[in-house]
């Protein structure tokens, strides 16, 4: 009867310094004139003088897909979060890509072909909220897993949370057995200003490089409200307005950094280009529109004050995270084009949490914003399917008509909207990324289950084929190996 | 012994003021009964009187005056029993002042704390379970080796004696956090609790001797001493949290050396000794959402575990234990999403069900009053729409005592005042 589910999911966020970054789009900012990422100046290698460019790619991706075969799911219901559902439909997955969807679709010769019977297919479910990897298990004192909050300053905008993600966290496996595919791991919200977020595909690697998602934007992560303040009571900030105080002069300090760095870059760059700074990089590239805010903050009065400290920099908030309170202001989010990464039914485990209502995502929805399920824990990540259909209950108990249509979109192409992936993932449509998850059921109901899940065209996940069942390092000996479950 | 029965007398006391709810009676006609304690009847009716069950069955005469609810195409059950949660214990994790559920003890033992004592009828979180068809559930309290006693209570408004349904209905303690436990490792944490159960043994046995300052020390105080005889003695259940295998092994030899009634709650490998678990006949509280490998001593957590168990048979009663969501309090309504997924991995659907009624009731020692539908039990019955699991199912009518309860929430005001934006502060 105690209280079991401790350490692990908790000290990331909610409970203990939960933030929520939101990206900014990649629109110029108001105050200032976009530019691009810098082109690296010429640059003397390791030899003596050499310096660093800000803003390069010091950690690509690495990723490739994985081998994949031609697929045909048919006879199948499909939700394509891009438009009416397709029931009895088909769907060609090729090359890595979703190559036909609709009532029939062309059967290559070579392709596997898997009937549907009774079965739902959708986009591969995106969560924008995870701490997978950097916040691991097992989370026992002294196991050290727990790399998520820079808690020795109120802004570390220096940190990137990929130097934190361990590719072994038995997690990640079980969270892409929930139908996950793209996940966007933040630092925690003890800080104002948290750091670096990253976009990974849920696949096996040895690295954090081989999982990161090519080509996505950064995410910075900021926090509003009780973490920070309470974290750092003890030398500030120890008050929201000592909070806002701080973004601000963050921000004040990112436009000083930018602009000496623009001038330099725009002139003869001859003599020494101005220090760098990695904190002030980030924010920078902020300011640029090149990096995407993701803003944990619960109250509606705080994510207004937010709005007016964007405006105030000329950023873009991409995202409010956790926004227990968003159905106070969602005809605010509307207008301003944000969204809101939000939870079903999460309250209460503090003061700023109180408001919280389950029909939090259909009022937001229903007012036009872009509403997302998200799940700040490594559990409840895994069943955001199950998270949306609470939060379409909640909405048709109070008249919103919500079909599943819609919230199919709270799980995919609206979390690919805030992480600026929703060209690439997050419906099914020719094209685009073939990251597609088959349900036993309706995913919608309680009692289904993902059964195969493709990312880039390959099974990475099948419930039904213990030797489709990604086992961590980790996992190896010290956890009973229990693949293929009890059936 | 003086404190209990202190306690005895209290209780004793509010058992007969909470009968004093007034209580409509109704007839709930035509619906797919799930009796759980036995078959589930199709087109039946439940008839409910004074607060009681009168009657169930396809063949029942409704006397004239009893309102009728046509329950055609709905389910019904019984009311929904969570046996561990924190309700009108903690209202907002992080406020202290709201947080109730533990006591300061000595040397991490509790025994003789009754959280029930400080219960928040005001609670904002009872409503919003009730109107999601929970109506009784285990308040328990939390930390130490010993925490304290466990008591049930239903969720109806009121004050504490409206609410108790049954005080000291279990002791809890714990073998899964040896530093929680006031011990240095898991070894010297099921010594501790050997120690405390030897030591009561021995002051029940030299209650005057210590009286007179003539027995050596003991490991806990005499209040706590006090608190424990009935465990020793068999009348009162022990909850063990345990979640490692071998923990559980260990709280399986404690019980049968100690001749207690034993039940693990947690449980997160209890599938590994599914077996012992069943021909000890010691029943496990679990939740059928946690899969993650959390601590070292979780490493074998999986879905499957509650279905396991029971197919081992081993009696399951399903708690939240999924961690972020706080189903201990603000999320109760949530255990219809444990047993949901219970099923997904392997429970049938009629002990799922059982596992939020006449499981942990029977554990619990309340059973000769609810977690069924049978004639002579109290009112405790729910009318759903349709399956009580599935998410886009409504608990259509909610009865405690034969009283039906659809008051507004808190989260009911908040979200109608914000229906329409802007909002009116001169409406709820």
């Amino acid at each position: 009867m105690s209280k079991l589910a401790l350490a692990l999911a908790l000290t990331a966020c909610a409970s203990t310094a939960q933030t929520a970054q939101q990206p900014v789009p990649a629109q110029p900012s108001t105050t200032a004139p976009a530019t691009t990422t810098p082109a690296p100046a010429p640059r003397a290698g390791a030899g003596a003088g050499a310096f660093s460019m800000p803003n390069a790619d010091p950690f690509p991706s690495t990723y490739l897909p994985f081998p994949s075969r031609t697929t045909v799911i048919r006879n199948v219901t499909i939700l394509t979060a891009a438009g009416p559902r397709i029931t009895n439909g088909s769907i060609l997955l090729r090359d890595g890509k979703i190559a036909e969807v609709g009532q029939t679709v062309s059967a290559p010769a070579d392709a596997v072909v898997i009937d549907g019977q009774g079965k739902y297919v959708t986009p591969g479910i995106v969560d924008t909220h995870s701490h997978i990897g950097g916040s691991a298990a097992p989370g026992d004192r002294g196991a050290q897993t727990d790399d998520v909050n820079e808690a020795t300053n109120p802004v570390t905008a220096n940190v990137w949370v990929e130097h934190s993600v361990w590719p072994q966290d038995p997690q990640l496996p079980r969270d892409l057995a929930g139908g996950v595919t793209t996940i966007q791991v933040l630092p925690g919200s003890a800080n104002l200003i948290g750091g670096r977020s990253v976009v990974m595909k849920l696949v096996p690697a040895r690295s954090a490089q081989a999982m990161k998602f090519p080509g996505a934007k950064y995410g910075l992560k900021m926090a509003c409200g009780e973490n920070p303040k309470r974290v750092y009571s003890g030398r500030g900030p120890s008050t929201r307005m000592g909070n806002v105080a701080g973004y601000r002069t963050a921000w004040i300090q990112a436009e000083g950094y930018r602009r000496r760095w623009d001038n330099w870059l725009a002139g003869d760059r001859k003599g020494d280009p101005p220090g760098r700074d990695l904190g002030l990089e980030t924010l920078a590239e902020v300011l640029r529109g090149n990096i995407l805010v993701h803003n944990h903050c619960y109250r509606a009065d705080e994510m207004m004050q937010m709005i007016d400290i964007s405006k105030e920099f000329g950023y873009k908030i991409r995202s409010f995270h956790h926004g227990v309170e968003a159905y106070k202001i969602a005809d605010v989010l509307a207008r301003e084009g944000i969204s809101g990464s939000l939870w079903a039914d999460w309250g209460a485990f503090k003061l700023e949490a109180a408001d919280a209502i389950r029909e939090n995502i259909a009022l937001v929805h229903n007012a036009g914003a872009r509403a997302i399920v998200h799940s700040d824990d490594p559990s409840g990540s895994q069943r955001l399917n199950q998270e949306a259909a609470k939060a379409m209950a909640a909405g048709r108990a109070i008249g919103i008509d919500i079909s599943e249509d819609d919230a199919i979109k709270w799980l995919t192409i609206n979390p690919a909207w805030a992480l600026g992936l929703d060209d690439r993932i997050g419906s099914l449509e020719r094209g685009k990324n073939a990251d597609v998850v088959l349900w036993d059921k309706d995913p919608f109901s309680v009692y289904a289950r993902p059964e195969k899940v493709w990312i880039d065209g390959a099974v990475i996940f099948d419930r039904l084929d213990p030797k489709q069942q990604w086992r961590t390092d980790f996992e190896m000996g010290f956890v009973p190996d229990t693949r293929g479950g009890n059936r | 012994m003086r404190a209990l029965s202190k306690l005895s007398r209290f209780g004793a006391a509010l058992a007969l003021l909470a009968g004093s709810a007034r209580a409509q009676d109704v007839a709930i006609t035509g619906g797919r009964v799930f009796t759980v304690s036995g078959a589930t009847i199709d087109n039946a009716t439940v008839l409910i009187q004074n607060g009681r069950i009168t009657a169930v069955g396809t063949n029942v005469a409704i006397p004239a005056g009893v309102q009728r609810i046509d329950a055609a195409g709905k389910w019904v059950t019984p009311g929904l029993v969570v046996g561990g949660t924190e309700i009108g214990l903690q209202e907002i994790g992080a406020i202290g002042s709201t947080n109730d559920q533990s006591a300061t003890g000595k040397d991490q033992i509790a025994a003789s704390f009754q959280p029930w004592l400080g219960l928040n009828t005001a609670s904002v979180l009872i409503a919003p379970g009730r109107k999601e068809g929970v109506t009784t559930v285990g308040i328990a309290p939390q930390g130490g080796l010993v925490a304290g006693q466990l008591g049930v209570i239903d969720l109806v408004p009121g004050h504490t004696s409206d609410m108790l349904r049954k005080p000291a209905a279990a002791m809890v303690a714990q073998l899964s956090s040896p530093r929680g436990g006031g011990a240095a490792s898991r070894g010297e944490l099921i010594a501790r609790l050997k120690e405390l159960l030897d030591d009561t043994k021995s002051y029940a046995r030299r209650r005057a001797d210590y009286e007179r300052a003539q027995a050596r020390p003991f490991i806990a105080r005499q209040s706590d001493l006090e608190a424990m005889i009935p465990v020793v003695e068999g009348r009162m259940p022990l909850i063990i949290d345990a979640d490692n295998a071998d923990d559980i092994e260990a709280a399986l030899s404690i019980a049968k050396e100690y001749k207690l009634r034993l039940a693990i709650s947690g449980g997160a490998e209890a599938w590994k000794v599914a077996d012992r678990l069943a021909a000890a006949g010691v029943p496990v509280f679990t939740g059928a959402m946690n899969n993650i490998p959390a601590s070292f001593a979780q490493l074998g957590q999986r879905q499957e575990n509650a279905g396991l168990l029971r197919k081992a048979g081993v009696s399951v009663s399903l708690i939240g234990n999924a961690g972020g969501g706080d189903e201990e309090a603000f999320n109760i309504r949530n255990i219809k999403q444990e047993a949901g997924n219970a099923i997904a991995y392997g429970m049938t659907w009629n002990d799922a069900l059982r596992a939020v009624t006449l499981a942990p009731a029977t554990f619990l020692g309340v059973s000769d009053r609810i977690g069924s539908i049978e004639n002579g039990k109290d009112g405790n019955v729910v009318m759903w729409s349709g399956d009580p699991f599935e998410f886009s199912t409504r608990a259509e009518h909610v009865f405690i005592k034969g009283r039906e309860y659809s008051e507004k929430t808190r989260q009911d005001m908040l979200a109608e005042r914000y229906r329409t934006l802007p909002p009116s502060y001169y409406k709820p």
